[in-house]
């Protein structure tokens, strides 16, 4: 696979196939962890980090483990196990060495744990059969294309609390709207082939 | 045909065995020291996370006592044991605090409250607000359970058409007074035996036609409170709990009704109550 290959797929899966709105994973944090940009930020960069650590993780387990052992169906279940320990070894990681981004990320990291998207990207390497670096390149730019939906969204709902609505629609009725707004002017990117 | 089972479960058992010993080790050499105080706390504290002292749950607080910027008789659920336990473990002297609880203030249940349609949309007050609530008085409480969903101890139940918190079961954390699309739920002293139960603002001649339990603001308790304890203000009358006695002479003056009692026994608030249907007559 040349590189432009590689570039292509990233652009592909930032805007076109964009995980939250053309795929609907990591729906879970981009409604609960969008209220304010700066924690959506904080966010999308824990899910860039662990992201693409663990698709270069999941794609050595299953290449270098399972497949020679003909154990393929067993990925799913072997790739979360993999997700749960490499975020808890972050996390004691930052809080030893990086107290700050510790700090900064909070409750997040924890909360990717059971991110769809973390699996769902690892899966996703395995489907398209890439290589290594690849994977790698795939999984930063999805956990990017994540950042950048949940910044925007948190730029909207930032505004949309002081907007002046009936009260049955304050709070989350209207972030739901606005969400699907906003995966409709992302649906506009779906006419442009990057592959 | 062993393999088909073996392998499967030695590798997944192998992989979680070095991911679990790899962690073991991590937690050894990545040890963080963090404060035993926070850790004592989070046990004394009631563990709802009912978030009614303002923090998103019980470990949060307990983390905000230990660093000192909450106090450590935040939690109103817990009331003056919790806090003189959390006081030692800090090792400060903590005031006493007064324990509320929360009074819905609207008698209009059933046929007292006039109603000027029925409504039979989504079961939530702030929906139901769309159409300016059932009754026609536009103070009164729509009944349909917000705040019956927002308790976090299950105290509250709608009982004709009007909210009823039950004292045995309310903790005092106030999650239901936000949630009231109307704001007509206070919080009062858990001790307190007399309360106006009406929030219209609405003049005398104007409540008399939406409700008839509500208050007209005639200023006839304010006039018979020997201790002062009530004013009438925008046609509502107000109690100063610093200032009553509970002699319930503003009760009995009443021609509404509006004013509601309940006296303690054993420790327990026990409303009295005659039916205005009856007295009316």
């Amino acid at each position: 696979m040349s590189f432009t290959d590689v570039l292509l797929i990233m652009f592909g899966v930032i805007l076109v196939e964009n995980f939250i709105f053309s795929k609907f994973l990591g729906i879970c944090p981009f409604l609960g962890v969008s209220e304010k940009p700066a924690t959506a930020l904080g966010m999308g960069m824990a899910v860039i980090f662990v992201i693409t650590i663990a698709s270069g993780t999941t794609w050595a387990v299953y290449y270098l483990l399972l497949e020679p052992l003909g154990l393929e169906y067993l990925r799913t279940v072997a790739f979360i196990l993999v997700i749960a320990a490499l975020v808890q070894f972050i996390e004691m990681f930052l809080r030893r060495f990086v107290p700050a981004l510790y700090s900064a990320m909070g409750i997040y990291l924890p909360l990717i744990t059971t991110n769809c998207a973390v699996l769902g990207t690892a899966l996703l390497n395995i489907q398209n059969r890439y290589n290594f670096i690849t994977s790698v390149c795939f999984g930063f730019a999805a956990a990017t294309g994540f950042t950048l939906a949940i910044v925007i969204f948190a730029g909207l709902r930032a505004r949309l609390v002081e907007a002046e609505m009936p009260r049955a629609f304050r709070g989350f009725p209207i972030t739901l709207i606005a969400a699907g707004l906003l995966a409709m002017a992302f649906a506009g990117f779906s006419g442009i082939s990057f592959t | 045909m062993k393999d088909i089972i073996l392998i499967p479960v030695a590798v997944l058992g192998g992989l979680g065995l070095v991911f679990g010993v790899l962690l073991a080790i991590a937690a050894k050499v990545f040890a963080v020291k963090t404060d035993e105080r926070i850790t004592a706390i989070a046990e004394l504290l009631p563990g709802a996370n009912c978030g009614g002292c303002g923090y998103s749950g019980c470990a949060q607080l307990a983390e905000a006592i230990a660093k000192g910027e909450a106090s450590p008789n935040a939690c109103s659920v817990g009331g003056n044991e919790v806090a003189e336990a959390i006081g030692k473990v800090m090792g400060v002297e903590v005031e006493r605090t007064v324990r509320k609880r929360a009074q819905v203030m609207c008698s209009g249940t059933g046929n007292l409250a006039t109603k000027k349609y029925v409504y039979k949309g989504v079961a939530d007050c702030a929906a139901a607000l769309l159409g300016g609530g059932d009754k026609l008085c536009s103070y009164g409480c729509i009944g349909l359970g917000t705040c019956v969903a927002a308790c976090p101890y299950d105290a509250i139940e709608v009982v004709d058409g009007v909210a009823v918190v039950d004292s045995r079961k309310c903790r005092g954390c106030g999650a239901c007074v936000n949630s009231c699309p109307r704001g007509l739920i206070e919080m009062i002293p858990y001790g307190a035996t007399q309360w106006v139960a009406c929030k219209s603002q609405e003049k005398g001649a104007v409540t008399r036609t939406q409700c008839r339990v509500g208050c007209i603001g005639c200023k006839i308790c304010e006039r018979n409170c020997p201790t002062k304890a009530i004013e009438v203000s925008n046609f509502l009358a107000k109690i100063n709990y610093d200032k009553c006695t509970g002699c319930n002479i503003c009760v009995e003056k009443c021609p509404q009704h509006t004013i509601w009692s309940a006296r303690i026994e054993g420790g327990r608030l026990v409303i009295n109550r005659e039916m205005p249907e009856e007295k009316a007559k």
